[in-house]
């Protein structure tokens, strides 16, 4: 056997996780705890309990997959995509319903939320796509084979329902954009969210005078570079369509529900009892935290469980009532500090499989922790996805510690080329 | 580009989150607030109020249970409204109206839905309570009174208005508060402390134990008991004579300025204002515009003083040296001056020197005396202005800084007043022109109170306690600056004497000389004061006000009184045998003068339809049958 040159682990992005995870389980600790104090950490009729599990395996798979050959990943990802397919699609023979999404295997008391890992085995799927010789992601035939790869998972979780976890696949977007589409993809969904949260928010009609003036200001000022006319008329044609039907769907073909998650961010409704009741008690929650928080196992928002749901999605909450500003301030720090460092760590792969695999890895962090946090302090709607590493949930964890560590196990083997 | 959009999406995220975090977190502090709304209940442990006794020890006010129907609105579950409204006896809208103004309040907070239960309703309701949730009864403790009188002297408990709790964080809706009397002025005192309890809630609102381990929670403290100076057999008494009259009655104890008694009528029983009763019966004595029930006369109500002011002239004639003792003044049934104009007067001998120009109260005499007293200065407004001193020392025309709950200031005119309503320098106006005051009538305004104490410091020779009603806090004589410091008037004691001798000789050989008591030597002064009313705006005459003031003994005052009776005509009718009569009560404790109770409380000599005649809409009599004048 040839002797290989090895770079070693990154120990900060592992020491962020670390510090994470253990924030994390005492947050969920501080959140599950009943009224009266249990005698153990570790019983594992409760949440924190079983979650100081979940954390103790976790190590056991770290090392697993630090120790499996790196090029293992790249070879067997088609077969890990394709095994996540099946296990998504068998959900709909064999999957267990709780609350309302058929999201789970359920194996004794053991169970397993498949689209958790679905994530992972997509990254690989797509890194390994683009990143073969033969594939030109400039071409548009070759873009929308990678798009049948990010979609298939997605379109196979929607109907469970959980478009919350369906939605975290544009984080695929950031990867493809690195390796080279077009921006206009990014400029179109951008478009689009503007003319849907604008035609929310003023109605069509305002839209369709911004888009007229927009159009007219772009005829006056750039005068060399202008647009032909007939595709200028065809963008503001097409705007003004999205927005009308932005406006006919919202009202005629959304749930009462969905309208209502859209109108409690956009600040058009208050209803503090009803849907609003998630939002407005866990922004009471971080509110009450003030600048270093009333404490571990010492808030009273947490102790009543006034907010729902605390220990798994709205987790950040307890964050913020227990340990103020400057706890919740360090979670959003640690977060943005690990994002940062996986960047740096994919740009300087020397194999695009691992690069893609980086910044999908980013991506998908990101999105979670955009929209988790974005929930939680009201301003993003109400989108049922947990915290990395935070939250409580076994799929959740290993999904995550899965996807982070193979990322680092590849960084490890950059230099074995 | 492709490399930093990333970064630059990733970093915008976080520092919006930060600015989020901060604002939520350290910016906007309402959070904390509707945090605690949220988990965290607050019981109050209300204390006893303190009890209130009179002078002599005798209890007039302690407490009863009273159960309050509490609710918190968001607790609440659909119930048996016609059931509920049933029990409490409430109608169905008034409920409904209750429960929105309860959530607007607060949805976390208990507000009262039906206050102060009876002892029956209380033990119906407290059967069914299981069945309607969200609602709970507190218990509460009400006034309980031992005496059916004293009710303006006492004031009473009622709810505390929102202004109030906005104002003061002591209050929370339901609490209850002294209204009027010294319950309010001494509420603090009263009231004691509310212990407070703090209970961590869960978003079921159970119960889970003590906020922090209970380290916030306070222990209430009892009110204290107070002793006030009112003696509680006659103010009764007091408040007996004053039946189907209007008027005030104060009697202070010259050498401590405590106030004796405060009547005002027409009054009503305290125990009207307890409890379920007591808004609708506020709410009619309220509307009752014209006998005003609630209008506490004695200390609020600005009378013309009349005759007994006659006596104020006369110390400041003496004080000024404008006259002796020993000079006669003439009186040809009046006084005139300039310009055919007179101030009429009464038949008695003439000419009169001091003591029997205050025994007849001739009017002639002090019109002449007042004249000398502006006329001794150059002008009319240093002449004024000194008078206005002078009467000022005795504490009129300002208010006079006791503790009672409410006051009015009187009104003694100075020079400034009469320059302003004669347009001076344009016109000149002279002695004269203000000549009305020489009798107590034209500008000068008194409450009984100020006519009292002005009585009890000519019984003092010269100085006055703040009259005043607290006498012990929790069973400790006071030591109020205000009440313990003398106020020495402008006038020499020396110069008391004479006026002293005439008011003795009032009831000597005077005008109140069919009103003299066995046994106790007493100095009064008659008071007949003219006054007006305006009805729809139309300003008539009524028949003069019965005004006396007395004290006794002469040598040793225990007692110093003004009274005032609206249209009892002549100062001697109402006013005199009343004051003759309190001054017997007090100092022998019995009545020996049985013929003059059985005229004041012969129901013939009862001025309701003297009070009627204003509002009837017919052409009426005033001073009817009888002679006009002062006396």
């Amino acid at each position: 056997m040839m002797a290989r040159k090895t770079a070693g682990f990154d120990w900060l992005t592992i020491l962020i996780y670390f510090l994470l995870v253990c924030f994390g389980w005492a947050n969920i600790y501080s959140a599950s705890l009943g009224s009266d104090p249990s005698v153990s950490y570790f019983d594992l009729n409760e949440p924190y309990g079983k979650q100081a599990l979940w954390i103790a395996l976790s190590v056991f798979l770290i090392v697993i997959i630090l120790a499996i050959e790196a090029k293992f990943y790249q070879r067997f990802s088609s077969i890990i995509y394709i095994t996540a397919l099946i296990l998504l699609a068998g959900l709909f023979v064999f999957g267990k319903t709780i609350s309302g999404a058929t999201s789970w295997y359920a194996i004794g008391s053991f169970r397993l939320q498949p689209s958790e890992f679905a994530k992972i085995a997509t990254a690989l799927a797509l890194a390994k796509y683009v990143s073969d010789i033969q594939t030109n992601i400039k071409l548009f035939s070759h873009q929308f084979k990678a798009f049948i790869i990010i979609a298939l998972p997605a379109l196979l979780i929607v109907p469970q329902p959980d478009p919350g976890s369906a939605m975290v696949y544009a984080a695929f977007f950031f990867p493809l954009y690195r390796e080279g589409i077009s921006a206009l993809y990014l400029v179109l969904a951008l478009t689009g969210v503007m003319i849907f949260v604008g035609t929310l928010l003023l109605g069509p009609i305002w839209v369709t005078a911004a888009v007229i003036i927009l159009a007219a200001l772009s005829l006056l000022l750039k005068k060399k570079k202008r647009p032909g006319i007939p595709l200028l008329v065809f963008i503001v044609a097409t705007c003004i369509g999205l927005s009308f039907s932005v406006n006919y769907i919202f009202n005629n073909v959304f749930e009462q529900r969905h309208r209502d998650r859209f109108n409690i961010v956009l600040g058009k409704e208050v209803d503090s009892r009803g849907i609003g009741y998630n939002t407005n008690q866990s922004e009471i929650a971080i509110g009450s935290g003030g600048w270093t928080g009333k404490g571990w196992t010492e808030g009273t928002q947490t102790k009543g469980h006034f907010v729902p749901e605390q220990h798994t999605d709205y987790i950040f909450s307890t964050v913020g009532e227990e340990w103020g500003f400057v706890g919740s301030g360090l979670v959003v720090l640690l977060f943005i500090s690990l994002l940062l460092r996986l960047i740096f760590l994919a740009e300087r792969q020397k194999s695009q499989f691992n690069r893609i695999y980086g910044y999908s890895v980013v991506g998908i962090i990101f999105l979670h922790f955009m929209v988790n946090i974005g929930m939680v302090i009201g301003i993003f709607p109400t989108v049922g996805i947990p915290l990395p590493f935070f939250s409580y949930g076994g799929s959740g964890l290993w999904g995550f510690t899965i996807l982070l560590f193979i990322f680092i196990r590849l960084d490890s083997d950059r230099l074995s080329f | 580009m492709r490399r930093i959009l990333l970064y630059i999406i990733i970093l915008t995220t976080g520092f919006i989150f930060l600015g989020r975090l901060f604002y939520l977190q350290v910016v906007d502090d309402s959070f904390a607030v509707r945090s605690n709304d949220n988990a965290v209940k607050v019981v109050y442990d209300y204390p006893q109020r303190g009890y209130i006794y009179d002078r002599d020890g005798e209890l007039m006010v302690s407490n009863q249970p009273s159960y309050d129907v509490m609710v918190i609105p968001r607790n609440l579950k659909p119930f048996d409204t016609t059931e509920l409204c049933e029990i409490v006896s409430l109608e169905r809208k008034e409920l409904e109206r209750r429960l929105d103004k309860a959530k607007i309040y607060s949805p976390f907070l208990p507000s009262v839905i039906v206050p102060q239960l009876t002892k029956s309703e209380y033990a119906f309701l407290q059967e069914k309570m299981r069945n309607y949730e969200g609602f709970y009864i507190q218990k509460r403790s009400l006034r309980d009174y031992h005496v059916d009188h004293s009710a303006n002297v006492l004031g009473f408990i009622a709810e505390v208005s929102p202004a109030t709790i906005k104002n003061n964080p002591y209050y929370t809706s339901g609490d209850l508060i002294g209204r009027k009397g010294v319950e309010s002025v001494y509420e603090d005192t009263l009231r004691g402390i509310k212990g407070v309890k703090y209970i961590q809630k869960d978003k079921l609102n159970r119960d889970i134990g003590p906020y922090k381990d209970g380290i916030y929670d306070t222990l209430p403290e009892r009110g204290k008991d107070i002793t006030i100076s009112v003696d509680s057999d006659l103010q009764a008494y007091g408040e007996y004579l004053m039946t189907n009259k209007r008027g005030g009655i104060i009697a202070i104890e010259p050498s401590s300025g405590e106030i004796l008694s405060m009547v005002t009528a027409p009054t009503y029983d305290p125990a009207d204002l307890v409890g379920r009763k007591r808004s609708p019966n506020f709410s009619k004595m309220w509307l009752d515009s014209t006998a005003r029930p609630l209008y506490d006369r004695s200390i609020l109500a600005q009378y013309p003083p009349g005759s007994p002011f006659k006596t104020m002239n006369a110390l400041i004639a003496l004080q000024e040296g404008v006259v002796d003792t020993d000079d006669t003044f003439s009186c040809h049934h009046g006084y005139s001056y300039g310009r055919g104009r007179k101030m009429g007067c009464h038949a008695h001998a003439s000419p009169l020197a001091m003591t029997q120009g205050i025994a007849q109260s001739c009017n002639s005499y002090f019109a002449q005396v007042y004249r000398k007293i502006i006329e001794k200065y150059p002008t009319p407004q240093e002449g004024m202005d000194v008078w206005n001193k002078h009467v000022r020392s005795f504490g009129l025309g300002d208010y006079l800084g006791n503790d009672l709950s409410t006051g009015r200031p009187g009104k003694i005119p100075t020079s400034e007043y009469y320059n302003k309503i004669y347009d001076y320098p344009t016109y000149r106006w002279y002695a004269t022109a203000t000549l009305s005051n020489a009798i107590g009538q034209g500008e000068v305004l008194l409450t009984p109170i100020q006519l009292a104490n002005m009585t009890a410091t000519i019984a003092n020779r010269g100085w006055y306690y703040t009259p005043h009603m607290i006498k012990k806090i929790d069973g400790k004589p006071i030591k109020d600056e205000r009440f313990i410091k003398k106020h020495h008037t402008t006038i020499d004691p020396e110069n008391f004497d004479p006026v002293i001798e005439g008011m003795h000789q009032v009831y000597k050989n005077g005008t109140a000389s069919s009103l003299q008591v066995e046994g106790i030597e007493i100095a009064g002064k008659t008071g007949t004061a003219e006054n007006f009313v305006r009805v729809n705006g139309k300003r008539m005459q009524l028949t003069d006000h019965s005004i006396f003031v007395a004290f006794a003994p002469v040598d040793d005052p225990k007692i110093a009184i003004a009274v005032f009776v609206e249209n009892g005509y002549w100062g001697g009718r109402y006013g005199g045998k009343i004051a003759s009569l309190m001054i017997e009560k007090y100092l022998k404790g019995k009545i020996t003068r049985t013929d003059l109770e059985d005229f004041i409380m012969d129901p013939k000599n009862s001025l309701e339809d003297e009070y009627e005649k204003p509002y009837s809409g017919e052409p009426f009599l005033i001073n009817d049958g009888k002679k006009n004048g002062w006396l």
